[in-house]
């Protein structure tokens, strides 16, 4: 599908080639377990599984902040392993159990790390807040950090433009402490 | 991004008979420098051939010591994998200052061999790269090139390959496997990486069409005498601008054997005969690793905004032998250098 350019004639955007690389793709067909819930798509194989989320499912807990890898604002769990979703083809992990921030509360009682951040004011504008939380269970589930150091250390994936690490880590020690 | 046909991979052989379809096809793994290069229409494959579910995620002791390990391994389950941890400190240290946790999740041990250099101009598409584009000019050389090479550059390319993971393989010489459709091969570290010359757009030996299945690591991991230093702009989850890996074999204050590699000065992970040489037999002190650096650095040569990287290489060799000698490696938590 060529899309047609707003300001230019139609006979001339009808002439418009795609490059002769690109080819018109096969969607592929996923099934993915989300928070719980069963899923079976056929997606374009570019679809990235933050897209999927957001545009598919509206799931729009998970943010897209970057889009390359760099800001952790689209942190998901799969298998209970912390992961950037934005940097994934969802076709990849057909098959795959995925954990967002909106499978974390149970039976309406918020996760411990969630209560833990209002507990801590962890946050200002909260755009990193679902990755923080998502990568903060992953960093429990890891189970490697026993300190401040090690918490920064290993949570330096995301990125809060606010500045909230202090508040961030007490919160993170707070459940460690617990768990 | 462009449109493509995505495949599955049931086995190696499966792989390499997909590859050698269309010689614009991609092998995607971890995925996490593959993409992006993909979003930024700097990769532009018209097949993905998904390799995540070939049976190379295993990490084996061989025997007779040494490891071997499958292309597939995360980078976390690498660098936390006990036989690692225990026998070659000097990788699992050198992989958890890489990339961020998230990453390191997805990142395989083969993706991390392949992945590409974060030079700026590589990225930029409305610029001259004679990697991405052979002929278009290196616009790195007289423009921004503080993450640039000082060692083994050219007049076409002074990018540098970001692992560190590869830095501390180098001191390790490890071997890379691989399979294609003319059989298996094993091809030494040191041979694995290129110097850019006149093809920069070929950042390894790999063969079109050839896919790697193991890196085997070799008995002798440093586990008392190692280290790996890596200094950047900010203290986590950056390139490096210099690094320093060293493994050290001491007989009391004398070095039996010493390797050491530096990452973020060239093409790749850069080792040196000569200023290995000159720490065989010589006391552990600051004279030694002094000689031994200015022997490394012999040919360096800065562009501009990397020159420092010379003076900031041989401040970082010298303090990576140091803490090696001392059996005090390098934190990558406590971000004390000491």
């Amino acid at each position: 599908m060529v899309p047609v350019a707003i300001g230019i004639p139609a006979q001339a955007a009808a002439a418009v080639q795609p490059p002769a690389d690109v080819t018109e793709s096969a969607e592929v067909a996923v099934s993915l377990t989300i928070n719980g819930r069963l899923h079976t798509l056929s997606l374009d194989p570019r679809t990235t599984l933050l897209d999927l989320l957001r545009e598919h499912l509206d799931l729009t807990g998970t943010k897209k902040g970057c889009d390359q890898g760099q800001c952790g604002a689209c942190t998901i769990l799969i298998g209970g392993r912390r992961i950037n979703s934005c940097l994934t083809f969802a076709a990849m992990y057909d098959g795959a159990q995925i954990t967002t921030i909106e499978g974390l509360a149970a039976n309406g009682t918020l996760h411990p790390l969630q209560q833990a951040f209002i507990d801590h004011d962890a946050f200002q504008c909260g755009y990193c807040t679902s990755g923080q939380i998502c990568s903060a269970v992953g960093l429990i589930a890891e189970d490697r950090a026993k300190n401040a150091d090690q918490i920064r250390e290993l949570m330096s994936g995301n990125i809060c433009r606010c500045g909230a690490y202090t508040n961030i880590v007490a919160a993170i020690k707070q459940v460690m402490g617990r768990s | 991004m462009i449109n493509f046909q995505y495949a599955r991979a049931d086995d190696v052989a499966d792989a390499v008979r997909l590859i050698g379809r269309n010689p614009n096809a991609k092998f995607i793994a971890g995925g996490t420098n593959l993409i992006d290069l993909m979003k930024m229409d700097v990769e532009r494959p018209t097949t993905v051939i998904d390799i995540t579910r070939l049976p190379l995620e295993q990490v084996e002791g061989m025997p007779g010591g040494g490891l071997r390990v499958g292309a597939l391994v995360r980078n976390t389950d690498l660098a936390y994998h006990p036989l690692v941890e225990q026998h070659y400190p000097v990788l699992a240290s050198a992989i958890m200052s890489g990339a961020s946790q998230q990453l390191r999740n997805m990142a395989s041990t083969g993706g991390n061999l392949l992945q590409r250099t974060r030079c700026h101009y590589f990225y930029d598409t409305a610029t001259g790269c004679n990697k991405r584009e052979p002929g278009s000019g290196c616009s790195a050389v007289g423009g921004h090139n503080r993450m640039n090479a000082i060692l083994g550059t050219s007049d076409t390319c002074i990018a540098v390959h970001p692992s560190d993971m590869c830095v501390a393989m180098a001191i390790l010489e490890a071997k890379v496997h691989v399979s294609g459709a003319s059989g298996d091969r094993v091809i030494a570290f040191a041979d694995f990486h290129r110097l850019p010359g006149e093809t920069p757009q070929r950042d390894t030996n790999l063969n079109a069409g050839e896919i790697v299945t193991a890196v085997e690591l070799p008995p002798q991991g440093f586990a008392k005498n190692y280290t790996y230093l890596k200094i950047r702009d900010r203290l986590s989850y950056a390139f490096a601008l210099v690094s320093v890996a060293v493994g050290l074999e001491l007989d009391g204050d004398i070095i039996k054997e010493g390797r050491f590699a530096l990452g973020g000065v060239a093409h790749k992970p850069w080792r040196d005969p000569k200023a290995e040489a000159a720490l065989r037999g010589q006391p552990a002190n600051a004279a030694t690793f002094a000689r031994a650096a200015d022997v490394l650095l012999r040919d360096a040569k800065g562009y501009g905004r990397n020159t420092f990287k010379i003076e900031l290489a041989r401040r970082g060799i010298a303090r990576a032998l140091t803490q090696a000698a001392r059996g005090t490696p390098q934190s990558q938590s406590s971000k004390k250098v000491i």
